[in-house]
């Protein structure tokens, strides 16, 4: 049976791995490769790391890091940020990546999704959306959370998957941040709406959040940042917990 | 030891040769006949999409090269199916190692494309001891060959399909080997070993 997936998510600044809330109070936390090594060691499924660097200086880091990261690591990972034209997907894909993750640029200029996915295949695109619950509608957000747009949740994830996305990684921006739980009750239309995996994002704090977005959320994977660097629930025991819940996982 | 990476107009070829890297074997990624004959190991890697890659490897008759070859040859993913007769995506006529059809997946309530950790059962062959019954590897695909006399393991996911196959010097998985874990480099070092 097809296992369900855990995704630590490693955000990079300067080709550094950083924590922070909401961009500010950044503060490095090591090497990225090392950093998704262990967890790799630690059975994460798979990884993403999300270049948050403005700068042109760091997008040239963050292309040699993922580099590294192909070279070091034996499980598949996705990279993010940054990326507004194909050739921003094809640098990362020669470097190594298996997918990219596309985000505000894919709300902007939909057809790049046609373009990156005609070029590269549906696998390697992974559309991310941010999206907040208000006056009883799903609304995208663009740039981090910042800017919301006139697009609706349901109606983008299928479009984009219409135009060639492979996955879809939604973060509810209500449940970002608060530790209590996943958005179960969007993800579950979502996952019914759409025919290819949908990725959870926002809202882990405790084991019990990754058995309800499972079951209840029918999601195909479940994404989290901080309580993995913080080492608030290990990947090992997460899954024991897991797989004593009967979800199927690696 | 002297290991061709067949070079071809697919995605993320280098990954398989930082798999190599990972066990101590340095492999060259060409598309020259003579090297490719040469080399103790070949592997026939592949992302990307059955018409246009048969197409260029037709055009530089590396189609035939591939099928004449002696030497142990590992074909992965799209390499696997693309060593079949026939492939659904785009009707197209392939190499023929293995005597099999290449389907697509039927209209589900699972999810296509099959992307993620899924198990492997029913093993044979060198790559495929006993030990790794069950073991999880990474799959990303949206065409499959079914269950035949040539799988090596298999694994079920709307269909019981080939996740490996064998044939004579001939092998190849469905799966990454080289994105999956430590079973992933098993089975590739299992390859190299043969």
């Amino acid at each position: 049976m097809l296992a369900k997936r855990i995704i630590p998510c490693l955000d990079i600044r300067n080709g550094m791995t950083v924590k922070g809330i909401n961009f500010e109070n950044v503060v490095d936390v090591g090497d990225p490769v090392e950093l998704g090594a262990k967890y790799a060691q630690e059975g994460a499924d798979e990884l993403v790391y999300l270049d948050i660097t403005a700068t042109h200086e760091g997008r040239k880091l963050f292309a040699d890091l993922v580099g590294r990261i192909a070279e070091h690591l034996n499980i598949p990972f996705t990279v993010g940020g940054g990326i507004n034209h194909v050739s921003d997907a094809g640098i990362l894909l020669s470097a190594g990546a298996d997918k990219v993750s596309i985000n505000s640029s894919a709300v902007r200029d939909p057809d790049l999704l046609d373009r990156i996915a005609g070029g590269f295949g549906n696998q390697f695109v992974v559309v991310a959306i941010d999206a907040q619950f208000k006056d009883e509608k799903w609304t995208v957000f663009v740039n981090g959370g910042r800017i919301p747009t006139d697009k609706e949740l349901f109606s983008w994830a299928h479009e984009a998957q219409e135009r060639g996305a492979g996955e879809i990684l939604f973060t509810s921006m209500n449940h970002d941040g608060t530790k209590d739980g996943y958005a179960c009750e969007a993800l579950k239309t979502l996952s019914e709406k759409l025919s290819i995996p949908v990725i959870a994002s926002g809202g882990a704090g405790k084991e019990d959040h990754f058995v309800e977005v499972f079951q209840e959320g029918k999601a195909d994977a479940a994404l989290a940042a901080s309580i993995f660097h913080y080492n608030e629930i290990p990947i090992p025991e997460l899954k024991s917990y897991l797989k004593q819940n009967h979800i199927n996982i690696r | 030891m002297d290991v061709a990476i067949i070079k071809y107009n697919a995605g993320n070829i280098r990954s398989v040769d930082h798999a190599l890297k990972r066990l101590g074997v340095s492999a060259e990624i060409t598309d020259d006949p003579d090297r490719i004959k040469a080399a103790e190991r070949v592997i026939f890697p592949g992302v990307g999409e059955a018409v246009s890659t048969m197409a260029y490897l037709r055009e530089r008759e590396l189609d035939k090269l591939i099928a004449g070859l002696t030497q142990p040859v590992l074909g992965i993913c799209l390499g696997q199916q693309l060593m079949c007769q026939w492939s659904e995506e785009g009707d197209t006529s392939c190499i023929g190692i293995f005597d099999q059809p290449v389907k697509q997946f039927p209209a589900h309530e699972l999810k296509v494309p099959h992307m993620g950790w899924n198990s492997l059962d029913r093993l044979s062959g060198e790559l495929f001891p006993e030990s790794l019954l069950g073991s999880y590897v990474y799959f990303v695909h949206s065409y499959y060959v079914p269950e035949c006399e040539d799988s090596a393991a298999v694994c079920n996911y709307i269909v019981p399909f080939s996740a490996a196959m064998q044939k004579g010097n001939f092998y190849a998985t469905q799966f990454h080997p080289e994105k999956s874990g430590g079973p992933g480099q098993e089975i590739l070092s299992n390859f190299l070993k043969l």
